[in-house]
């Protein structure tokens, strides 16, 4: 029981983690809110099923198609309503979250919802870890997870476009003094952003099965991640997404699964009241809190 | 030839705010006109509506209260995501107290208002000191953290909520005390926002640390703003739970965060007047398109962004400059 939860929780952290880089990427890294976040996540899942389904392309085919085409959206976003808005902290979040709802509640209108809406795994097999049955598709996901993290923080280290990601969050000004167009990279962003989304659901969603309000959840969660291991750094994340998803699993085996969430925004709470920027933020004292 | 649109202001005295604006008829129906024509209809309108839509100007006037309680807020340089954490007070408050102890709604809704007020700011009390987005995370965490509390701990009727509160005596003095609430608060607190008290509050917006640096104590007046809006707020859900004669978890809902904020952008922030503009094209907007279901919530999130985009003063000041300035034409010398 106990070492069953162990192996679930390190799952469900690495889940958690993959859900919440995108985000970071985003809003953690160079400082542009896209709330519509968990809304694109939905959005590349109902693409690839439809693509699946409706048009018939094979799997692989439909997945890359709904990664590019989430991130056409999440660039447009960007360049027609965000750019406007840009430097307005509280714009940014009202009209790209204002986004996100219209995004979800059409597929709910639509009538998105039900268990037929869901995404094939990758390898349909399981095997045995400490006793536990794990299937395929969760061990692919820490893998591919564990991948995506180190290479998230190569990325904002060690290449000049991840460098100037970070740029623009510290201090634009600067950026802009050093050539680095700011507007360009904080479209490249939200358009990563927007692809690690999409790319995440195709991982993810196997798991279960499509609905719009799993929209809503997937953006708390991220921002939880992001929240509590500091905007900005990597490390944090995967220092986060590991304290939530502990945190969540042995709640939800040792007390109630009414708890869960309680205890991930409580997490939050905290971290805003004590730490606003987090487990390993750079402190911005003065931007944050006076 | 290339045009240019001159914009001039009307020259009036009243626009002083001067004892001039006593010389003429003139002059004092152009100030008094567009305060005293809404109020008027307000009034009247109660009593011209059939059944459905007087139901439909209730809950205009109680997401007006929200959005004005919204908008005092972000005066105060604090953004509220969760006004239902304010509104989901006042009507636990009220539905405790009336469905335990069976107070009547007289006694009831005050006491919410004010406890609720007390509660939301006591509970925001510890998380002042953040600025922007940090404190808007709060408040929007807030409310959904409160509604798996319930859900978990079973507590106050737990899911199913509490049912059997006391009905507002009339429906007329239901409409007429909701309406009478909100243009009081919408005027008065308006009155507040410009005398000396509200400039503090609108410099602590901003530029926080100038105040500070005056000697005023921000925290303060930042409690005190967070009483009035949360007390306003609390004030609206306390009523409209002895309207519906129920609480429960949705009282928590998106919707009452959600909406104010949408009526507010709308209707132009910083003036409370816009909020209130705001409520009133866009609760009966969303009961004209109830027939539609889920796609009015679409509807709101497409209204958000092209008024943040496109109108971001909002309609209230865009039709307040066109009341106080002649627009023409004029040749541009090259």
């Amino acid at each position: 029981m106990f070492l069953g939860t162990v192996v679930y929780a390190v799952i469900n952290s690495v889940i958690l983690a993959l859900m919440a880089i995108g985000f970071n990427l985003t809003f953690g890294i160079s400082g542009v809110a896209n709330f519509a976040y968990g809304a694109l996540y939905i959005f590349s899942a109902y693409t690839t099923w439809m693509g699946l389904n409706l048009v018939g392309l094979p799997y692989p085919v439909a997945a890359v198609f709904s990664i590019l085409l989430t991130m056409l959206v999440g660039a447009a976003m960007y360049r027609f309503v965000l750019l406007r808005v840009r430097g307005q902290a509280l714009s940014e979040v009202i009209a790209t979250f204002g986004i996100g709802l219209a995004i979800l509640e059409i597929f709910r209108y639509l009538g998105f919802v039900g268990f037929e809406y869901t995404l094939p795994v990758f390898i349909d097999d399981s095997i045995i870890i400490a006793g536990v049955y794990i299937d395929m598709q969760r061990l692919l996901i820490v893998i591919i997870g564990t991948a995506a993290i180190f290479l998230l923080w190569w990325f904002t280290h060690h290449t000049r476009l991840g460098l100037a990601f970070r740029g623009i969050a510290q201090d634009e000004r600067t950026a802009l003094t050093l050539g680095i167009d700011s507007d360009r990279i904080a479209l490249l962003s939200v358009a990563m952003g927007a692809g690690i989304a999409a790319f995440a659901a195709t991982v993810i969603i196997p798991l279960g099965s499509i609905a719009p309000a799993e929209g809503y959840d997937v953006l708390i969660k991220a921002l939880a991640v992001c929240i509590i291991g500091g905007l900005g750094s990597t490390g944090g994340v995967l220092t986060a997404s590991f304290l939530i998803g502990f945190a969540e699993r042995f709640t939800d085996t040792y007390v109630s699964s009414h708890w869960t969430m309680i205890v991930s925004l409580a997490a939050i709470l905290v971290v805003l009241a004590v730490k606003p920027s987090g487990l390993f933020g750079k402190q911005k004292e003065l931007e944050e809190r006076i | 030839m290339p045009k240019r649109k001159e914009r001039i202001d009307r020259g009036i005295n009243v626009r002083s705010g001067d004892v001039f604006a006593l010389c003429s008829w003139r002059e004092m129906l152009y100030l008094a006109g567009p305060r005293f024509i809404p109020v008027f209809i307000c009034l009247l309108l109660p009593l011209l509506l059939g059944i459905y839509w007087q139901k439909v100007l209730l809950s205009v006037a109680v997401f007006a209260l929200l959005a004005i309680s919204w908008d005092i807020l972000a005066q105060t340089g604090m953004i509220s995501l969760g006004q239902a954490l304010f509104f989901g007070m006042g009507a636990y408050i009220t539905g405790i107290l009336n469905h335990y102890w069976g107070m009547s709604p007289v006694v009831t809704i005050p006491i919410a208002a004010v406890c609720g007020g007390l509660i939301c700011t006591a509970l925001l009390l510890p998380v002042l000191r953040l600025r922007g987005i940090y404190f808007s995370m709060v408040t929007l965490i807030l409310p959904l953290m409160l509604v798996r509390l319930i859900e978990a701990t079973r507590i106050f009727g737990g899911t199913e909520g509490l049912t059997g509160m006391t009905p507002i005596p009339s429906k007329w003095l239901e409409l007429y005390v909701i309406i009478g609430a909100m243009l009081a608060a919408l005027f008065g607190f308006r009155r507040m926002l410009s005398s000396d008290y509200g400039l503090v509050l609108k410099g602590i917006r901003d530029n926080d640390r100038s105040v500070l640096n005056a000697g005023i104590n921000i925290y303060w007046y930042k409690t005190q703003a967070l009483f009035i809006a949360s007390g306003i707020g609390a004030f609206a859900g306390a009523f409209l739970t002895h309207v519906y004669m129920f609480v429960g978890m949705p009282v928590f809902a998106l919707d009452y965060s959600i909406l104010p904020i949408a009526a507010a952008v709308v209707g132009g922030p910083g003036s409370l007047a816009g909020a209130t503009l705001g409520a009133f094209i866009l609760v009966p907007l969303s009961e004209l398109l109830r027939g539609t279901g889920g796609l009015r919530i679409v509807f709101y999130g497409v209204f958000l962004v092209i008024f943040i985009v496109a109108l971001p003063e909002g309609l209230f000041h865009f039709f307040q400059r066109k009341y106080h300035q002649f627009e023409r034409w004029v040749e541009v010398d090259q």
